[in-house]
């Protein structure tokens, strides 16, 4: 129960990492997610996390973009501490979860307008350019329940497109995506950090993003023999 | 990065137009509580006594009690379906005050809930024989009443939305909370056709929505967290 997660990342330590985690601990249920689980985020890099089913990739995720507070240890942005610094954080970041966040009655045009006026000002032809560049011309004035859940998920993409957020925070974002998507979202997650942006991201798939570097959560904590 | 940075205000109206847009395509959830006011104001004269004299005695408390019900019946689709497609989780990590966007999510399901049942209780009073000479008291009652429940409302709404079944503890968290404005509501009727000066009153019920407006978003924003986490 109480190995700690093994850590791989590439510390490069020339500037203020982008994101700082020291001794995160986090418990549910009276079980041990993780503990002493420390890594930087610099900017540019990208950061895979992994781990079996239930092994708190999720959890991780959620702690570190705000949603979740039930954990002890420090995280860092940009130097500051996540608390005193709120709103710059949520200004920065942008987090894609389990739940997509896309209203089925309304249309992807629709659903993208609002959440992107939470964030930043974005004109119709932004949008109408990020929705035909996530394939989905044609449509834009349909209601979201009658398209599928990979469009769904692209319409959360198009998010991406429209975000000037350096960090995203993505939650298994391939696992409705046809291979078309997949390249997609993987070609844009090597131009964002191109640009200088970071991506923290879960999935179980094997990144073909140049520079990838990995976070393995819960090493050992199945039982041996069993199917880990 | 900043220059593009949207206004709070732009975040607020964005919030308020896609929830009166959803309303909107959710005719049925629109006009739920307002079929349910009528229908149960209209239940009381079947139940009671079709006697003008009886009905417009008690006709103060039925259309308030109806509308406190309607009220409560139309909260839950206040958060729950943002909750279950994720939306509330972008809300919450919006740069901006969660306290304003949450004002703006219960200001547009009043408008839709609350409004309606504000607009035709005078047809309702008619209905019941209310007495002449307080209807402008009742509609402005109302007005300043049924915000309140809704923003109370939002609070119960929000601690409840992540269980799986709620049944009554809604209602078990909201009611006690909402017998204040009921009391104030009615008391400020009667008061009227005795011929009291109302200000004293409407001011009552004026501080009570100026509390909940302050205070109700707080409470919601703090029980969405919690929901949520």
């Amino acid at each position: 129960m109480d190995k700690q997660p093994s850590e791989r990342t590439e510390q490069v330590e020339t500037l203020t990492p982008l994101l700082a985690v020291d001794d995160l601990f986090c418990e549910r249920d009276e079980r041990v997610l993780f503990q002493n689980l420390s890594f930087r985020l610099a900017e540019g890099q990208v950061l895979q996390i992994k781990g079996g089913n239930g092994s708190g990739k999720t959890t991780l995720l959620r702690i570190l973009c705000g949603l979740n507070d039930n954990y002890q240890g420090l995280i860092r942005w940009r130097g500051e501490l996540l608390a005193n610094c709120v709103e710059k954080f949520r200004d920065g970041m942008l987090y894609l979860g389990h739940r997509v966040g896309v209203s089925k009655v309304l249309t992807p045009r629709e659903n993208l307008l609002w959440s992107g006026h939470l964030h930043r000002q974005i004109s119709a032809d932004e949008m109408d350019a990020a929705l035909a560049q996530v394939g989905l011309q044609g449509f834009e004035d349909s209601q979201c329940f009658t398209l599928s859940a990979g469009q769904h998920q692209r319409v959360s993409l198009a998010r991406l497109l429209l975000s000037e957020a350096r960090l995203w925070v993505l939650d298994e974002p391939f696992t409705t995506l046809d291979v078309r998507g997949v390249a997609f979202l993987e070609n844009l997650i090597g131009q964002h950090s191109d640009r200088g942006g970071s991506v923290l991201v879960t999935t179980h798939h094997a990144l073909a993003v140049d520079g990838v570097t990995e976070l393995t959560l819960g090493v050992g904590q199945m039982p041996r023999g069993s199917l880990s | 990065m900043s220059a593009a940075r949207s206004t709070l205000a732009g975040a607020v109206v964005a919030t308020l137009r896609r929830d009166l847009l959803i309303a909107y395509k959710r005719k049925n959830d629109l006009f739920n509580p307002f079929m349910f006011f009528v229908l149960v104001a209209t239940l009381f004269p079947i139940g009671i006594s079709p006697e003008p004299e009886a009905l417009g005695e008690i006709s103060a408390g039925v259309l308030w009690i109806s509308a406190l019900l309607a009220s409560l019946l139309a909260m839950d689709n206040l958060y729950r379906a943002d909750f279950e497609d994720g939306s509330l989780e972008l809300l919450m990590l919006s740069p901006h005050p969660l306290y304003f966007l949450v004002l703006a999510k219960n200001f547009a399901h009043w408008l839709v809930s609350g409004l309606p049942i504000v607009l035709v209780s005078p047809l309702i009073a008619y209905m019941l024989n209310f007495p002449e000479g307080a209807y402008s008291t009742l509609v402005l009652t109302l007005l300043l009443g049924t915000p309140v429940l809704s923003l109370l409302g939002s609070i119960g709404v929000a601690l409840t939305v992540g269980l799986g079944s709620r049944g009554l503890i809604l209602a078990v968290i909201t009611l006690p909370m909402s017998v204040p404005v009921l009391i104030a509501g009615t008391l400020t009727v009667s008061q009227t056709l005795e011929g009291a000066s109302l200000s004293g009153y409407l001011a009552i019920m004026g501080a009570m929505l100026v509390a909940a407006l302050t205070l109700a978003p707080l409470a919601s924003a703090a029980a969405l967290r919690i929901s949520v986490n």
